[in-house]
């Protein structure tokens, strides 16, 4: 029983310890954002890389995601003859729910992942505290730009992929399953709101926030060589993965 | 000048630095000797504030960088070059974006003088045409002449050495130790190494200094060092496996 206290200590002290590192690196990075200069080349460097890199792996996801939506929507609503409402079902999923989500977890899988594999491995071959030598802060040099990418760049990519789900309800519903493309669209246009979609937004926006945070702590405090290296890439995708869950659910329940 | 008093260093309990002295001249070469692990590399970054001490002081130039708030501290170290074990070039630029890197963020120099700077730098390390190769296309000669460059750029006063001849072979571990010497007669900076390479520590230094225990126990001029007595010392210059440092549990960090 001593054990099993002890064991769940040890774990809530290292939760605490490691939120608070989390913390501090989020704020020395806000100071670091205000001061000049913005850095604005190694911004838009992220911004590619996070946004325009992932752009097909988002099209795809959402196509598909927003396909297979409407196909299981149509054999539940077909029970009761509500297949007119398939189109708005899939809108609604994808604005308030599966753009934001799914998004943020592709990208968090390609481009945290690499935040914290790039970042670790600059601080196990001492690159990081090379830039300290060179009297260069590495929060404003390498996080900054990862985190204003993050957060302007999720949002970005998730209109993306609610439309582009959007058109894969679209070809599944009307071009398979025969529904009236009329009515699809119509009712679609009827039920879905603007805040759907920008609470969407909000919430991806935040996702961006933790995927890139998480991705550039795990790798700013990487020990251990390769193989912590290793560890932090892992790290980063199951920690921030599991933050955007949590975080979906608060940010969900606080909006609508 | 440099000068460490009474510096205090542990990590998770176990002393690095105990209570360490060292004062370091101006416009020489001084090597650090001590055995891998104890503490010499943790010394070397107290010089340049990455690492803080527990307790005592850093003073360089008569000020407590220990004290120094980032800025002061950015300040001071733009005095500073370093040259990393692994010479910790970016691998994501260029060799020359990597030497052009301190000057592009600490001058208002124009892109044709920058240029003009890397290609010196490069030459004065013994390197040509290599500015637009990767680090990863280089040897690790030729990435520690690079880092060398880099931590020249700013034409610093003071430039640290982190075991500059490790990891090379004995040819490109000689042509490394005579850059160093040509580098400081050519910048006449104040030049720190440490090392646990003997031969390469007597080739170049104008001044020794052993740590051990987290002390500095014997420093001097080469010979000086070279003629004491103390056993450590003799057992780590002669390379004998036993003796003192055998019966000692030996820092590991």
């Amino acid at each position: 029983m001593i054990k099993f206290i002890e064991t769940v200590g040890r774990g809530l002290i290292r939760f605490v310890e490691e939120f608070g590192l989390v913390m501090f690196l989020f704020l020395a990075a806000l100071v670091w954002m205000l001061r000049p200069p913005l850095r604005l080349r190694a911004v838009l460097k992220q911004m590619e890389f996070v946004g325009v890199d992932s752009l097909l792996v988002v099209i795809l996801t959402g196509t598909f995601t927003g396909g297979v939506l409407a196909f299981q929507a149509y054999h539940g609503f077909r029970l009761f003859s509500a297949e007119s409402l398939v189109g708005s079902t899939v809108a609604l999923s994808m604005t308030r729910e599966l753009g934001p989500v799914l998004t943020s977890l592709m990208v968090t899988g390609r481009a945290g992942s690499a935040m914290a594999a790039e970042l670790g491995t600059m601080r196990v071959t001492e690159q990081i505290d090379a830039l300290y030598t060179m009297a260069c802060n590495p929060i404003k040099y390498l996080v900054v730009p990862r985190i204003i990418a993050g957060v302007l760049m999720l949002p970005v990519l998730t209109i993306i992929a609610d439309f582009a789900g959007i058109i894969g309800g679209y070809l599944v519903g009307v071009g398979l399953l025969d529904i009236n493309s009329g009515i699809y669209v119509a009712k679609m246009i009827e039920i879905v709101e603007l805040d759907d979609i920008f609470n969407g937004l909000i919430k991806s926006a935040c996702f961006g926030l933790i995927l890139s945070l998480v991705g550039c702590y795990k790798g700013f405090y990487t020990s251990g060589g390769a193989e912590g290296v290793g560890k932090a890439t892992t790290q980063a995708v199951v920690v921030a993965s599991v933050s955007i869950f949590i975080s979906d659910y608060f940010l969900t329940a606080a909006m609508f | 000048m440099i000068k460490l008093v009474d510096v205090h260093k542990s990590f998770n309990g176990q002393k690095v630095l105990d209570g360490l002295d060292l004062e370091i001249e101006t416009g020489k070469i001084t090597v650090i000797i001590g055995r891998s692990g104890g503490g010499k590399s943790v010394l070397l970054k107290h010089i340049i504030g990455l690492i803080r001490p527990d307790r005592g002081e850093v003073l360089v130039e008569g000020v407590d960088i220990t004290r120094l708030n980032d800025r002061r501290l950015n300040d001071i170290r733009k005095n500073f070059g370093m040259l990393f074990q692994d010479a910790a070039l970016f691998d994501s630029m260029t060799v020359g974006e990597n030497v052009a890197f301190p000057l592009n963020e600490h001058t208002r120099l124009k892109r044709r003088q920058i240029d003009e700077i890397v290609r010196q730098k490069l030459l004065q390390v013994g390197l040509r045409d290599v500015a637009h190769k990767m680090p990863s296309e280089l040897s690790g000669g030729m990435r520690k002449r690079v880092g060398l460059a880099r931590a020249m750029a700013l034409d610093p006063k003071v430039i640290l050495f982190d075991e500059p001849t490790t990891g090379l072979d004995p040819i490109t571990a000689d042509a490394i130790d005579r850059l160093i010497v040509d580098t400081q007669k050519h910048t006449k900076a104040t030049c720190v190494a440490i090392s646990h390479d003997i031969e390469s520590t007597f080739k170049i230094a104008d001044a020794v200094a052993m740590i051990y225990h987290g002390k500095i126990i014997v420093s001097g001029t080469p010979d000086a060092v070279k003629a004491s007595e103390v056993p450590a010392l003799q057992q780590f210059i002669q390379r004998k496996a036993e003796g003192p440092i055998m019966n000692h549990h030996v820092l590991d960090m």
